[in-house]
């Protein structure tokens, strides 16, 4: 004898959306242990949620030193760019039911960066070849009393480089760079080529001589792990290569 | 909700005491030739990397033309492989348009060959001392092969014995 309230509740029961969800995180303490290893977490989760509501989840609920980066949760910061089931992404742009979750989902720093702790990588190097790409308008003369004009055609250019959130996705998934860490990487590059390509800016010529060189642009072997890697959907790889045909176009 | 630990976690000694703790930190895993504060002033600049990538691509266009021409002539056309022998090459080797030819061949393919392991052995090698000495063994073998492959075909004399 069921009571329409207890059918509703029943209802409610049978269908939740909750599913049970393995995650698979590569744990790293150095104060505990020299190596890194796999723990598996299991936990009840709605799949619409994303990945890295599963790791608050797991941080505030079953291990609370879980420790990885994040700042806005929405795909803007760029902090939490982890290797999810093998690919490079944002935990905050990863819905749990895109990626499978009838298997463990594998979590991971990115790679080519030294790990500090669980998820946490040094992103020092990273920046460092960001700032010797020069990552800021150069010009001469006397500065404007009003703002530097642009038509639109010209910011249409560059228009894709300005995407970029720094989040060393692109980077860590380029397979020259794991292996060769002198290697500027793509996020330089798509910086350089973010200035390289305004009209406004006078150092073009500069930064073209810096990825010229040993360590620049012609070490990419364009894989498109870059482009496949980006959350931003920027055209990575085309952009190194219209920073290669500017160093050639200048010569001949 | 539950969680299972995979394999080794954790504990560095068999006692089950780690060997590490807040105050001695295991080592952090270093990824290959990272970047230091060091590394710009070490920036090598110029333009020998863009010279090298459109060698690549142009000795590749002319060496797709120049190999399969050299295979069709010596395997398919006019009676194929059998009729390779001393005599089909002193022939050959007699135009100064073949000789030009293998020349041409010769030294594209092991310029190619040889750009094409020295960037291999930069995106792989991680040691300088490993780089060094694998470029180090790449070059000498380039130099002998080219130098022995231009004596060749120069000083061919048909009627060796």
């Amino acid at each position: 004898m069921a009571t329409p309230t207890m059918d509703k509740v029943e209802a409610e029961a049978s269908a939740s959306p909750y599913i049970t969800v393995t995650f698979r995180i590569r744990r790293f303490n150095p104060e505990v242990s020299a190596e890194a290893s796999w723990e598996d977490f299991r936990l009840e989760i709605d799949p619409k949620e994303r990945v890295l509501d599963g790791l608050h989840k797991i941080k505030w609920e079953l291990d609370g030193t879980l420790t990885f980066r994040r700042s806005c949760a929405h795909g803007i910061c760029g902090s939490d760019a982890m290797r999810i089931n093998g690919k490079n992404r944002l935990a905050c742009k990863t819905l749990i039911k895109d990626i499978g979750p009838e298997k463990p989902i594998t979590v991971e720093p990115i790679k080519g960066l030294a790990v500090h702790k669980d998820l946490i990588v040094d992103m020092e190097p990273f920046f460092q070849s960001y700032r010797e790409v020069m990552p800021f308008l150069v010009t001469s003369g006397n500065e404007p009393t009003r703002e530097r004009l642009q038509s639109a055609k010209d910011r249409e250019r560059f228009d894709d480089t300005t995407k970029c959130i720094l989040c060393a996705a692109c980077t860590s998934s380029c397979p020259v760079f794991w292996n060769d860490g002198q290697y500027f990487g793509p996020a330089a590059i798509v910086n350089a080529h973010r200035f390289i390509f305004d009209s406004r800016d006078e150092a073009g010529d500069q930064r073209l001589e810096i990825l010229g060189g040993q360590d620049g642009v012609w070490r990419c072997r364009t894989t498109f792990n870059c482009t496949d890697a980006c959350p931003r959907g920027i055209e990575v790889t085309k952009a190194i290569q219209e920073v290669k045909r500017a160093l050639i176009t200048r010569r001949f | 909700m539950s969680d299972t630990t995979l394999g080794t976690s954790g504990t560095g000694s068999p006692d089950g005491a780690s060997l590490y703790d807040r105050d001695h930190p295991a080592p952090i895993i270093e990824p290959p030739r990272q970047r230091t504060a060091k590394s710009p002033g070490t920036r090598a600049r110029g333009n020998f990397e863009m010279y090298g990538w459109l060698f690549m691509r142009l000795s590749g266009i002319v060496l797709v033309v120049l190999v399969i021409g050299h295979l069709l002539i010596q395997l398919v056309l006019d009676g194929g492989v059998s009729k390779i022998g001393f005599a089909f090459v002193a022939g050959r080797w007699a135009s100064p348009w073949w000789q030009a030819w293998d020349l041409g061949m010769l030294w594209l393919a092991m310029l190619h060959g040889t750009n094409g392991l020295r960037t291999v052995v930069d995106d792989y090698a991680e040691r300088p001392g490993t780089r060094m000495w694998l470029k180090g063994l790449l070059y000498t073998a380039t130099v002998f092969t080219i130098l022995l492959g231009t004596l060749v075909i120069f000083t061919f004399d048909p009627n060796i014995r």
